[in-house]
Protein backbone atom coordinates (compact mmCIF):
# COMPACT_ATOMS: atom_id res chain seq x y z
CA UNK A 1 0.00 0.00 0.00
CA UNK A 2 1.28 3.43 -0.82
CA UNK A 3 2.68 5.60 1.89
CA UNK A 4 1.70 8.70 -0.03
CA UNK A 5 -0.58 11.07 1.71
CA UNK A 6 -4.12 11.82 0.78
CA UNK A 7 -5.65 15.23 0.99
CA UNK A 8 -8.34 14.28 3.47
CA UNK A 9 -6.08 12.76 6.10
CA UNK A 10 -5.93 13.98 9.62
CA UNK A 11 -3.40 16.77 10.03
CA UNK A 12 -3.60 17.73 13.70
CA UNK A 13 -0.29 17.46 15.56
CA UNK A 14 0.71 18.94 18.88
CA UNK A 15 3.62 21.37 18.54
CA UNK A 16 7.15 20.59 19.72
CA UNK A 17 6.51 22.86 22.70
CA UNK A 18 3.41 20.88 23.63
CA UNK A 19 5.35 17.61 23.38
CA UNK A 20 7.95 19.11 25.70
CA UNK A 21 5.30 20.24 28.19
CA UNK A 22 3.84 16.72 28.24
CA UNK A 23 7.33 15.33 28.90
CA UNK A 24 7.68 17.75 31.83
CA UNK A 25 4.30 16.60 33.21
CA UNK A 26 5.36 12.94 32.83
CA UNK A 27 8.61 13.59 34.69
CA UNK A 28 6.78 15.55 37.39
CA UNK A 29 4.32 12.67 37.91
CA UNK A 30 7.23 10.21 38.15
CA UNK A 31 8.93 12.45 40.71
CA UNK A 32 5.68 12.63 42.71
CA UNK A 33 5.37 8.82 42.55
CA UNK A 34 8.87 8.34 43.93
CA UNK A 35 8.31 11.08 46.53
CA UNK A 36 5.02 9.57 47.71
CA UNK A 37 6.72 6.21 47.95
CA UNK A 38 8.90 7.53 50.80
CA UNK A 39 5.97 9.06 52.74
CA UNK A 40 5.20 6.28 55.17
CA UNK A 41 2.21 8.03 56.80
CA UNK A 42 0.17 7.58 53.60
CA UNK A 43 -0.04 3.86 54.38
CA UNK A 44 -2.33 1.78 52.21
CA UNK A 45 -3.58 4.87 50.35
CA UNK A 46 -0.31 4.62 48.49
CA UNK A 47 -1.59 1.84 46.23
CA UNK A 48 -4.60 3.70 44.73
CA UNK A 49 -2.57 6.93 44.53
CA UNK A 50 0.27 5.25 42.62
CA UNK A 51 -2.23 3.43 40.40
CA UNK A 52 -3.92 6.72 39.52
CA UNK A 53 -0.65 8.52 38.80
CA UNK A 54 0.55 5.61 36.68
CA UNK A 55 -2.75 5.60 34.74
CA UNK A 56 -2.37 9.35 34.11
CA UNK A 57 1.11 8.81 32.64
CA UNK A 58 -0.14 5.91 30.54
CA UNK A 59 -3.03 8.01 29.20
CA UNK A 60 -0.84 11.02 28.41
CA UNK A 61 1.64 8.95 26.38
CA UNK A 62 -1.13 7.05 24.57
CA UNK A 63 -3.21 10.15 23.80
CA UNK A 64 -0.52 12.63 22.79
CA UNK A 65 2.67 10.75 21.91
CA UNK A 66 0.85 7.86 20.24
CA UNK A 67 -1.61 10.36 18.71
CA UNK A 68 -4.69 8.37 19.76
CA UNK A 69 -6.41 11.64 20.63
CA UNK A 70 -6.02 12.82 17.03
CA UNK A 71 -6.22 9.56 15.08
CA UNK A 72 -9.21 7.56 13.94
CA UNK A 73 -11.22 6.11 16.86
CA UNK A 74 -10.87 2.56 15.53
CA UNK A 75 -7.18 2.58 16.51
CA UNK A 76 -8.17 3.56 20.03
CA UNK A 77 -10.75 0.77 20.18
CA UNK A 78 -8.20 -1.82 19.00
CA UNK A 79 -5.64 -0.79 21.59
CA UNK A 80 -8.11 -0.36 24.44
CA UNK A 81 -9.67 -3.77 23.63
CA UNK A 82 -6.27 -5.42 24.11
CA UNK A 83 -5.66 -3.40 27.25
CA UNK A 84 -9.03 -4.28 28.79
CA UNK A 85 -8.55 -7.94 27.95
CA UNK A 86 -5.11 -7.82 29.60
CA UNK A 87 -6.57 -6.19 32.72
CA UNK A 88 -9.31 -8.84 32.73
CA UNK A 89 -6.74 -11.66 32.48
CA UNK A 90 -4.69 -10.16 35.33
CA UNK A 91 -7.80 -9.78 37.54
CA UNK A 92 -9.00 -13.31 36.82
CA UNK A 93 -5.59 -14.87 37.46
CA UNK A 94 -5.27 -13.02 40.76
CA UNK A 95 -8.76 -14.18 41.70
CA UNK A 96 -8.04 -17.75 40.63
CA UNK A 97 -4.88 -17.92 42.72
CA UNK A 98 -6.56 -16.39 45.73
CA UNK A 99 -4.38 -13.28 45.85
CA UNK A 100 -7.33 -11.12 46.98
CA UNK A 101 -8.03 -13.40 49.92
CA UNK B 1 -4.61 22.17 23.10
CA UNK B 2 -3.66 24.23 20.07
CA UNK B 3 -2.68 22.33 16.98
CA UNK B 4 -0.35 23.10 14.15
CA UNK B 5 -0.89 21.81 10.66
CA UNK B 6 2.26 20.06 9.52
CA UNK B 7 2.41 16.83 7.52
CA UNK B 8 -0.53 14.51 8.11
CA UNK B 9 -0.80 11.48 10.33
CA UNK B 10 -1.42 8.33 8.34
CA UNK B 11 -4.61 6.60 9.09
CA UNK B 12 -7.60 7.78 7.14
CA UNK B 13 -8.88 7.59 3.58
CA UNK B 14 -6.30 5.09 2.39
CA UNK B 15 -8.53 3.51 -0.23
CA UNK B 16 -9.09 0.41 1.90
CA UNK B 17 -12.32 -1.19 3.10
CA UNK B 18 -12.12 0.61 6.42
CA UNK B 19 -10.60 3.74 4.94
CA UNK B 20 -7.63 3.21 7.25
CA UNK B 21 -4.06 2.29 6.45
CA UNK B 22 -3.66 -1.48 6.77
CA UNK B 23 -0.11 -1.34 8.10
CA UNK B 24 -1.09 1.11 10.79
CA UNK B 25 -4.12 -1.00 11.64
CA UNK B 26 -1.86 -4.05 11.90
CA UNK B 27 0.50 -2.19 14.22
CA UNK B 28 -2.35 -1.24 16.55
CA UNK B 29 -3.61 -4.85 16.49
CA UNK B 30 -0.09 -6.00 17.37
CA UNK B 31 0.17 -3.47 20.21
CA UNK B 32 -3.21 -4.64 21.53
CA UNK B 33 -1.97 -8.24 21.49
CA UNK B 34 1.31 -7.20 23.13
CA UNK B 35 -0.79 -5.66 25.92
CA UNK B 36 -2.14 -9.14 26.57
CA UNK B 37 1.36 -10.62 26.40
CA UNK B 38 2.71 -8.24 29.05
CA UNK B 39 -0.58 -8.55 30.95
CA UNK B 40 0.07 -12.28 31.33
CA UNK B 41 3.64 -11.71 32.50
CA UNK B 42 2.56 -9.04 35.00
CA UNK B 43 -0.25 -11.32 36.25
CA UNK B 44 2.24 -14.16 36.74
CA UNK B 45 4.56 -11.85 38.65
CA UNK B 46 1.71 -10.70 40.90
CA UNK B 47 0.37 -14.22 41.47
CA UNK B 48 3.77 -15.39 42.73
CA UNK B 49 4.57 -12.21 44.64
CA UNK B 50 5.36 -13.00 48.27
CA UNK B 51 5.41 -16.75 47.61
CA UNK B 52 9.19 -17.15 47.37
CA UNK B 53 10.46 -19.56 50.00
CA UNK B 54 13.86 -17.91 50.25
CA UNK B 55 15.47 -14.57 49.43
CA UNK B 56 16.64 -12.25 48.12
CA UNK B 57 13.26 -10.54 47.86
CA UNK B 58 12.33 -7.24 46.16
CA UNK B 59 13.02 -5.19 49.29
CA UNK B 60 16.55 -6.65 49.45
CA UNK B 61 17.60 -5.84 45.90
CA UNK B 62 15.52 -3.02 44.42
CA UNK B 63 17.17 0.38 44.23
CA UNK B 64 14.29 2.78 43.57
CA UNK B 65 16.42 5.93 42.91
CA UNK B 66 18.42 4.11 40.19
CA UNK B 67 15.27 2.70 38.57
CA UNK B 68 13.65 6.15 38.75
CA UNK B 69 16.54 7.54 36.70
CA UNK B 70 16.20 4.81 34.06
CA UNK B 71 12.44 5.48 33.98
CA UNK B 72 13.16 9.18 33.44
CA UNK B 73 15.53 8.29 30.57
CA UNK B 74 12.89 6.13 28.87
CA UNK B 75 10.23 8.85 29.25
CA UNK B 76 12.62 11.37 27.70
CA UNK B 77 13.33 8.97 24.83
CA UNK B 78 9.60 8.99 24.07
CA UNK B 79 9.67 12.77 23.85
CA UNK B 80 12.74 12.56 21.62
CA UNK B 81 10.98 10.03 19.36
CA UNK B 82 7.92 12.20 18.93
CA UNK B 83 10.14 15.20 18.14
CA UNK B 84 11.92 13.11 15.48
CA UNK B 85 8.58 12.33 13.87
CA UNK B 86 7.53 15.96 14.15
CA UNK B 87 10.79 17.11 12.50
CA UNK B 88 10.29 14.63 9.66
CA UNK B 89 6.77 15.83 8.93
CA UNK B 90 8.15 19.39 8.74
CA UNK B 91 10.82 18.27 6.25
CA UNK B 92 13.58 18.93 8.78
CA UNK B 93 15.75 15.90 7.98
CA UNK B 94 18.68 17.10 10.07
CA UNK B 95 16.42 17.49 13.10
CA UNK B 96 14.87 14.11 12.37
CA UNK B 97 18.28 12.38 12.39
CA UNK B 98 19.44 14.17 15.54
CA UNK B 99 16.29 13.21 17.45
CA UNK B 100 16.45 9.64 16.14
CA UNK B 101 20.06 9.27 17.34
CA UNK B 102 19.06 10.84 20.64
CA UNK B 103 16.18 8.37 21.03
CA UNK B 104 18.41 5.38 20.24
CA UNK B 105 21.08 6.59 22.69
CA UNK B 106 18.51 7.03 25.46
CA UNK B 107 17.10 3.57 24.68
CA UNK B 108 20.61 2.14 24.89
CA UNK B 109 21.12 3.99 28.18
CA UNK B 110 17.97 2.39 29.55
CA UNK B 111 19.28 -1.02 28.50
CA UNK B 112 22.61 -0.15 30.15
CA UNK B 113 20.74 0.56 33.39
CA UNK B 114 18.95 -2.76 33.06
CA UNK B 115 22.20 -4.67 32.50
CA UNK B 116 23.70 -2.92 35.55
CA UNK B 117 20.60 -3.76 37.59
CA UNK B 118 20.53 -7.43 36.55
CA UNK B 119 24.25 -7.72 37.23
CA UNK B 120 23.98 -6.13 40.69
CA UNK B 121 21.00 -8.35 41.54
CA UNK B 122 22.84 -11.49 40.42
CA UNK B 123 25.88 -10.49 42.49
CA UNK B 124 23.87 -9.25 45.46
CA UNK B 125 26.03 -9.51 48.55
CA UNK B 126 24.86 -9.21 52.14
CA UNK B 127 27.16 -8.68 55.12
CA UNK B 128 25.68 -8.33 58.59
CA UNK B 129 27.44 -7.25 61.76
CA UNK B 130 26.41 -9.86 64.35
CA UNK B 131 26.95 -7.47 67.28
CA UNK B 132 24.81 -4.59 66.02
CA UNK B 133 22.80 -5.87 63.05
CA UNK B 134 20.35 -2.93 62.93
CA UNK B 135 17.01 -3.28 61.20
CA UNK B 136 16.94 -6.46 59.12
CA UNK B 137 14.69 -7.67 56.34
CA UNK B 138 13.28 -11.19 56.44
CA UNK B 139 16.07 -12.45 54.18
CA UNK B 140 18.77 -10.67 56.19
CA UNK B 141 17.28 -12.06 59.40
CA UNK B 142 17.61 -15.54 57.92
CA UNK B 143 21.31 -14.90 57.13
CA UNK B 144 21.77 -13.45 60.61
CA UNK B 145 20.19 -16.50 62.25
CA UNK B 146 22.31 -18.89 60.21
CA UNK B 147 25.63 -17.04 60.39
CA UNK B 148 25.65 -15.46 63.83
CA UNK B 149 24.50 -18.46 65.87
CA UNK B 150 28.03 -19.86 66.17
CA UNK B 151 29.55 -16.71 67.68
CA UNK B 152 30.90 -15.24 64.42
CA UNK B 153 31.50 -11.46 64.18
CA UNK B 154 29.93 -11.22 60.72
CA UNK B 155 27.39 -13.18 58.73
CA UNK B 156 27.39 -12.93 54.97
CA UNK B 157 25.76 -14.31 51.86
CA UNK B 158 26.83 -14.19 48.22
CA UNK B 159 23.71 -15.93 46.93
CA UNK B 160 22.48 -13.13 44.67
CA UNK B 161 19.22 -13.12 42.73
CA UNK B 162 19.22 -15.28 39.62
CA UNK B 163 16.26 -16.59 37.60
CA UNK B 164 16.55 -19.99 39.31
CA UNK B 165 16.94 -18.55 42.85
CA UNK B 166 13.26 -18.23 43.71
CA UNK B 167 9.83 -17.41 42.23
CA UNK B 168 10.52 -13.69 42.48
CA UNK B 169 13.72 -14.10 40.44
CA UNK B 170 12.00 -16.20 37.78
CA UNK B 171 9.01 -13.92 37.27
CA UNK B 172 10.99 -10.68 37.62
CA UNK B 173 13.68 -11.59 35.08
CA UNK B 174 11.09 -12.98 32.65
CA UNK B 175 8.96 -9.83 32.77
CA UNK B 176 11.71 -7.21 32.71
CA UNK B 177 13.84 -9.32 30.35
CA UNK B 178 11.06 -9.43 27.75
CA UNK B 179 10.59 -5.69 28.14
CA UNK B 180 14.34 -5.18 27.67
CA UNK B 181 14.19 -7.37 24.54
CA UNK B 182 11.39 -5.14 23.20
CA UNK B 183 13.49 -2.02 23.85
CA UNK B 184 16.53 -3.63 22.17
CA UNK B 185 14.43 -4.49 19.12
CA UNK B 186 13.17 -0.91 19.10
CA UNK B 187 16.72 0.45 19.10
CA UNK B 188 17.62 -1.75 16.11
CA UNK B 189 14.47 -0.57 14.33
CA UNK B 190 15.27 3.12 15.00
CA UNK B 191 18.86 2.76 13.82
CA UNK B 192 17.67 0.97 10.67
CA UNK B 193 15.33 3.88 9.90
CA UNK B 194 18.12 6.33 10.60
CA UNK B 195 20.36 4.57 8.06
CA UNK B 196 17.52 4.38 5.54
CA UNK B 197 16.97 8.12 5.88
CA UNK B 198 20.32 8.65 4.12
CA UNK B 199 19.02 6.78 1.08
CA UNK B 200 17.26 9.19 -1.21
CA UNK B 201 13.49 9.00 -1.32
CA UNK B 202 13.04 6.19 1.23
CA UNK B 203 12.06 8.32 4.21
CA UNK B 204 10.57 11.66 3.32
CA UNK B 205 7.97 13.95 4.90
CA UNK B 206 5.40 12.38 2.55
CA UNK B 207 6.54 8.81 3.30
CA UNK B 208 6.52 9.00 7.07
CA UNK B 209 4.51 5.87 7.85
CA UNK B 210 7.59 3.73 8.60
CA UNK B 211 8.70 6.24 11.21
CA UNK B 212 5.15 6.59 12.54
CA UNK B 213 4.93 2.82 13.11
CA UNK B 214 8.35 2.69 14.80
CA UNK B 215 7.30 5.61 17.01
CA UNK B 216 4.11 3.79 18.03
CA UNK B 217 6.16 0.74 19.00
CA UNK B 218 8.63 2.88 20.94
CA UNK B 219 5.89 4.67 22.89
CA UNK B 220 4.30 1.32 23.63
CA UNK B 221 7.45 0.00 25.34
CA UNK B 222 7.41 3.25 27.30
CA UNK B 223 3.83 2.77 28.55
CA UNK B 224 4.57 -0.85 29.44
CA UNK B 225 7.50 0.36 31.54
CA UNK B 226 5.23 2.92 33.26
CA UNK B 227 3.12 -0.03 34.46
CA UNK B 228 6.13 -2.21 35.36
CA UNK B 229 7.78 0.60 37.33
CA UNK B 230 4.68 1.08 39.47
CA UNK B 231 3.50 -2.51 39.85
CA UNK B 232 6.84 -4.31 40.12
CA UNK B 233 9.21 -1.77 41.63
CA UNK B 234 7.16 0.62 43.76
CA UNK B 235 4.60 -1.93 44.92
CA UNK B 236 7.38 -4.54 45.18
CA UNK B 237 9.03 -2.84 48.11
CA UNK B 238 5.82 -1.53 49.67
CA UNK B 239 5.29 -3.62 52.82
CA UNK B 240 1.50 -3.74 52.60
CA UNK B 241 1.24 -4.96 49.03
Amino acid sequence: MSQELSAKEHTGHPTAGQYFRIAVILCAITAVEVGIFYLEFIGHWMIPILFTLSACKFALVAMYYMHLKFDHKLFTYMFVAGFILAAFVISLLLLLFGVYS
Amino acid sequence: MAQEHAAPIHGEDEGTTTGLNHRKMLMWAFLGSDCMFFGSLIATYLVYQGKSLEGPLPIDVFDIPVTSISTFVLLMSSMSMVLAYSALTKNNMKGFRIWMISTAIMGATFIGFQVYEFSSFANHHVEIDCVSPGELTKYEQHIFDDGCSSGEAHAESHEGLKPQTNLFGTTFYTLTGFHGAHVTLGIVWLLSLLLLSFKKGVITPEKNLDVDLAALYWHFVDVVWIVIFTVVYLFGVFPGF
